[in-house]
């Protein structure tokens, strides 16, 4: 890895009055253009670790280099500065509007005050609230889902080359948190940034992470590799231990609905004769084929008995309950598999339209080639899991 | 019935004095929450960081408060004289601890996570005092220089005892006069006006207070 962005070159932290670092001898290099996540149980030093990129945390040994640069005794405020930084409690200003949040950084920068103002627009579109609704908002106006979105546009405003993310879904409620973490990935497709992301919880470093650091007691990395190859092979007990049982299920949160090929089963729409739909039956594997609306999005299955009475194809058979869409997780739709009748789920595009139908067997084969490739790979690199000891 | 009327006939025939003493009664009040605001606002915001400074200050604040008025301005008086200045210090050291324990309180309590992620996005220790830390304070200071004028209100009646002057004097000449005519009703106006007077400057912190606050946390 010759590109990192940041190097933490073996740094510690011994907290005054204490003999045993919290952080001991770290060397860490974190990838330009990445999310790293830091993840380990509590009390393992990763958010101390992350505090000591941006030196909210001072160093007491080692060096701290951040773009080629020995960032370690520069002043702080300045490096601050450069990199964005949430927090699991977001610490928005109570008393500056929405707006005024976002513009902290470019205001201490020096922005032009048009500059900034065009900024905010595009920060608050991006992180999908309506600049018009949100600007001059105060921040205890907001929902707990909308201020870490307000939260993560204040530490983009400057454009910061890097971001620290402390925790920054922790607080939020299962089902928002899902869709911020979406939102992100989709954002951090677009935006790129080197992006250190702190979290205890395994599942989310797996979604989260082009990279996962697993960290033990005093910041010690015991496997430093992609979320595949964590799952596929963990370094040594402490690992497995943490990744808990389920590695498999845990995998099917690494694909996205847009990485698997659905099976084309034919669809009508829903205004077809019945002539064509009895066409589409026979030329479907399943014995079942969709009825589709206006814009081809998936409506109704319906089977040989529905084209046989006289009501409307949109009238039979039964509902589509499991829809999923290109960034949902294969994860997502096993649960909606599970849950529909038909145990088989809908891809549809970005628009919702009909892309073809996934089952639970297609998503087994897709995890079996899955870990077999990762094997592979193993095999061909001769890899040797880093075994790390405690001293 | 006949002691209003002559309560009002006394208020009608003085008001000359009333103005004129009502407007040194406010000088103290106003002077000493202004000299004591800005010693105590500055101390608690030198002292912020410093939990051993900041003990300190409190406990001499308290000390002060607990000295008896009264001796406070005899003992002073070999230094500064009669009139203003006597009374002026002491009541300028009562109001040090309302002030300041106020400050105290409102710069320790803003939010942790508000301070980690000013300080995080890069804001100087400077910058995250007035840009954040202080705003976010100011209700609970502005209340303890409002809790200090009250008291000062209240404490200054006695300048009079050393020819300090303010509504005081009324109570003192009533005080002289007490059994003979209109000794009664000059009580009773020193009293009534010192009230006012605390009343009218308590109105007038509830609308700088609204005036003050930012509206994200009104």
């Amino acid at each position: 890895m010759t590109d990192a962005l940041i190097h933490l070159e073996n740094v510690s932290k011994t907290y005054p009055g204490t003999s045993v670092p919290a952080v001991a001898e770290l060397d860490l290099r974190i990838p330009k253009g990445d999310v790293l996540v830091l993840v380990g149980p509590s009390g393992c030093g990763k958010s101390t670790t992350l505090r000591l990129i941006n030196r909210m945390i001072e160093p007491t040994g080692g060096r701290i280099i951040f773009d080629g640069e020995d960032v370690t005794e520069v002043n702080a405020d300045n490096l601050r500065r450069r990199m964005g930084y949430v927090i699991q409690q977001i610490g928005l200003f109570p008393h500056r509007t929405i707006a005024e949040n976002i513009s902290t950084v470019p205001n201490l920068l020096g922005w032009k005050s048009d500059r900034i103002s065009s900024r905010i627009d595009e920060l608050l579109d991006m992180v999908g609230m309506d600049p018009s609704i949100y600007r001059n908002r105060y921040p205890k106006e907001l929902s707990g889902g909308q201020a870490q979105r307000v939260g993560v546009a204040r530490a983009l405003s400057a454009d910061p080359e890097v971001m620290l993310m402390d925790e920054p879904f922790g607080a939020i409620d299962p089902i928002t948190r899902d869709r911020l973490q979406n939102e992100f990935l989709r954002l951090q497709e677009e935006l790129q940034k080197t992006i250190v992301f702190v979290t205890h919880d395994i599942d989310e470093a797996i979604k989260m992470g082009d990279r996962i650091a697993i960290l033990r007691q005093q910041s010690q990395i015991a496997q430093y590799d992609t979320p595949e190859a964590i799952l596929a092979q963990p370094a040594n007990d402490f690992v497995s231990d943490f990744l808990g049982k389920g590695a498999i299920i845990k995998g099917l949160n690494l694909k996205r609905m847009s990485d698997i090929e659905p099976d084309r089963i034919p669809a009508v729409r829903q205004d077809a004769s019945p002539d064509e739909a009895r066409r589409a039956l026979d030329e479907s594997s399943d014995g079942r084929i969709l009825v589709l609306d206006e814009q081809d999005r998936p409506l109704r299955w319906i089977d040989r008995s529905a084209v046989e009475g006289d009501q409307p194809l949109a009238n039979s058979g039964y509902e589509v309950t499991a829809v999923v869409e290109p960034d949902d997780t294969l994860r997502d739709s096993l649960e909606l598999m599970l849950q529909s009748t038909a145990s088989s789920a809908c891809c549809i595009d970005d628009d919702g339209r009909y892309r073809g139908v996934v089952r639970i067997e297609d998503l087994t084969r897709f995890l079996a080639a899955m870990q077999q490739a990762e094997r592979e790979r193993r095999a061909e690199s001769d890899y040797e899991p880093e075994q790390v000891t405690l001293s | 019935m006949d002691g209003l009327v002559s309560f009002f006939e006394y208020i009608v025939d003085q008001i000359d004095d009333i103005i004129e003493l009502g407007i040194e009664h406010a000088i103290y009040i106003l002077s000493v929450i202004v000299c004591g605001g800005i010693v105590s606002i500055g101390l608690g915001i030198w002292t912020r960081n410093q939990p051993i400074a900041r003990e300190v200050a409190l406990a001499v604040a308290s000390v002060f408060l607990t000295l008896p008025s009264l001796a406070l301005f005899v003992l002073f008086i070999p230094i500064f004289g009669l009139g203003f200045w006597p009374p002026f210090v002491a009541l300028f050291m009562y109001s040090l601890l309302p002030i300041l324990r106020n400050t105290v309180t409102g710069l320790a309590e803003v939010n942790p996570a508000v301070m980690e992620s000013a300080k995080g996005m890069g804001l100087s220790s400077r910058q995250v005092l007035w840009q954040v830390q202080m705003p976010l304070a100011w209700p609970v200071i502005l209340t303890g220089i409002r809790v200090s004028a009250l008291l000062t209100a209240g404490i200054a009646a006695i300048a009079t005892l050393v020819a300090g002057g303010g509504l005081g004097d009324f109570i003192k000449e009533g005080l002289t006069r007490l059994g003979l005519p209109n000794g009664v009703e000059a009580i009773w106006t020193g009293t009534v006006f010192i009230v006012l007077l605390a009343l009218l400057f308590d109105a007038a912190f509830v609308l700088l207070r609204r005036l003050t606050t930012p509206a994200g946390i009104r």
